[in-house]
């Protein structure tokens, strides 16, 4: 089963997502904001990762960027998940390292679709 | 609604489009009339329907319009626009080297996403600049819907299920919240309102047919006869792709699986058994 990190400093948002992902058969785990998620990547590096963009501590772009540097931080997919759905934005997270991006809101339909994209439906 | 309007209802849309409408979708069906009602100003179903009786062209075109199922998505049913890439472009680039002209037609478009999934799949070949000549032809029963597909904007839910990321970067730009469609592919596109029932005398020498989940929606006769016209209008080494529900069976012997690709078809026979069948 393969394991999608969600992070988002929305409880609400982690909790529909998780439930959509798990529906999708991934196994989950949740992360409150960058620093909390690159813990986690250190710990066990997941093969997906759902990212806002603006949180606490360090926001979405700061903790791609960084997660790329680490040992095999090239290796999960990350697909952002946020408001911020100009165009600027979304080149600067293809640039960062980003292989998809959803904007908010979101449905199950729309993340089935984005994992049909990146190979992980 | 009561049954003898639902049948007038029904007998006048097959009558129109060759769209079946089953008694067992009655509520989806009040639902979209619901819409006309309010459009022309009705106080309810049967005054809309008493009107209808008495044969008013406009209401009766606009409910019939109303009837179609226009769910679509950008490369819908992913593994159809995979085949296209990797099994029928390819041929007929290989065949049609000379004449640099491809010629494919999408039959029911709805809003326009598959005509501009097949045009971002040309662009990436960039075949204009090698000189090809490119008729991407749209279609749809729908008048709205084709006004929607020529003004090529969509809103965010619609640009992210099936659309990744960098092509929404490469070929839209963002307008008042929205998403339009470059110019380039939309200049690509040619689209124009047309009944499947109607004489396919415009179309001719096409070499590739989207003929996808539209089919699902009419009856055996219509199937066929649609199904006929378009094996006239198909170049002899020309491809009809229907939807993954559907297949050219209404038709008998007439087209025949490529490589037993699902929903990938073309014709069963030459051009000169089909002649002598004919004869």
């Amino acid at each position: 089963m393969k394991h999608c990190l969600v992070v988002d400093d929305s409880r609400v948002i982690r909790k529909v997502a998780c439930r959509i992902l798990e529906d999708l058969h991934f196994k989950t785990g949740e992360a409150e904001d960058g620093v909390s998620a690159l813990a986690a990547c250190r710990s066990k590096m997941p093969e997906l990762i759902l990212l806002d963009w603006n949180m606490p501590n360090m926001n979405g772009i700061e903790f791609l960027k960084t997660l790329r540097k680490e040992r095999g931080g090239d290796h999960p997919v990350v697909v952002f998940c946020t408001t911020e759905n100009d165009l600027a934005h979304i080149s600067e997270a293809l640039d960062a390292g980003a292989n998809e991006y959803i904007m908010k809101p979101f449905d199950r339909s729309i993340i089935e679709a984005k994992l049909a994209e990146v190979g992980l439906s | 609604m009561k049954p003898d309007d639902f049948s007038f209802l029904a007998q006048m849309v097959r009558r129109r489009s060759g769209l079946v409408l089953p008694t067992h979708k009655a509520p989806l069906i009040e639902g979209r009339l619901a819409t006309v009602m309010r459009r022309f100003g009705f106080r309810s179903m049967s005054a809309l329907i008493h009107e209808l009786r008495h044969g008013r062209d406009t209401l009766a075109r606009a409910v019939t319009e109303a009837m179609t199922t226009n769910e679509s998505s950008f490369f819908r049913d992913r593994p159809a626009f995979d085949k296209f890439r990797e099994v029928v472009l390819p041929q007929l680039l290989e065949t049609r080297a000379e004449s640099k002209r491809l010629r494919i037609w999408s039959a029911a478009c709805a809003a326009g996403q598959e005509p501009y999934s097949i045009a971002m799949i040309l662009d990436d070949l960039k075949l204009q600049s090698k000189g090809w000549s490119i008729d991407l032809i749209a279609t749809d029963l729908s008048s709205e819907m084709i006004a929607r597909a020529e003004d090529g904007v969509y809103s965010h839910y619609e640009v992210q299920r099936g659309l990744a990321i960098r092509r929404l970067v490469a070929h839209f730009t963002q307008e008042a919240g929205n998403w339009r469609i470059h110019e380039n592919l939309r200049r690509m596109v040619s689209f124009r309102q047309f009944n499947l029932l109607d004489s396919f005398g415009w179309l001719d020498d096409l070499d590739v047919v989207f003929c996808r989940n539209v089919l699902i929606y009419f009856d055996q006769k219509t199937k066929s006869s649609v199904l006929e016209k378009i094996a006239e209008t198909l170049q002899p080494d020309g491809v009809v792709m229907l939807g993954h529900a559907e297949t050219p069976d209404a038709l008998p012997n007439t087209f025949t699986s490529i490589n037993h690709v699902p929903n990938l078809y073309r014709h069963a026979r030459s051009p000169q058994q089909r002649l002598a069948a004919a004869g």
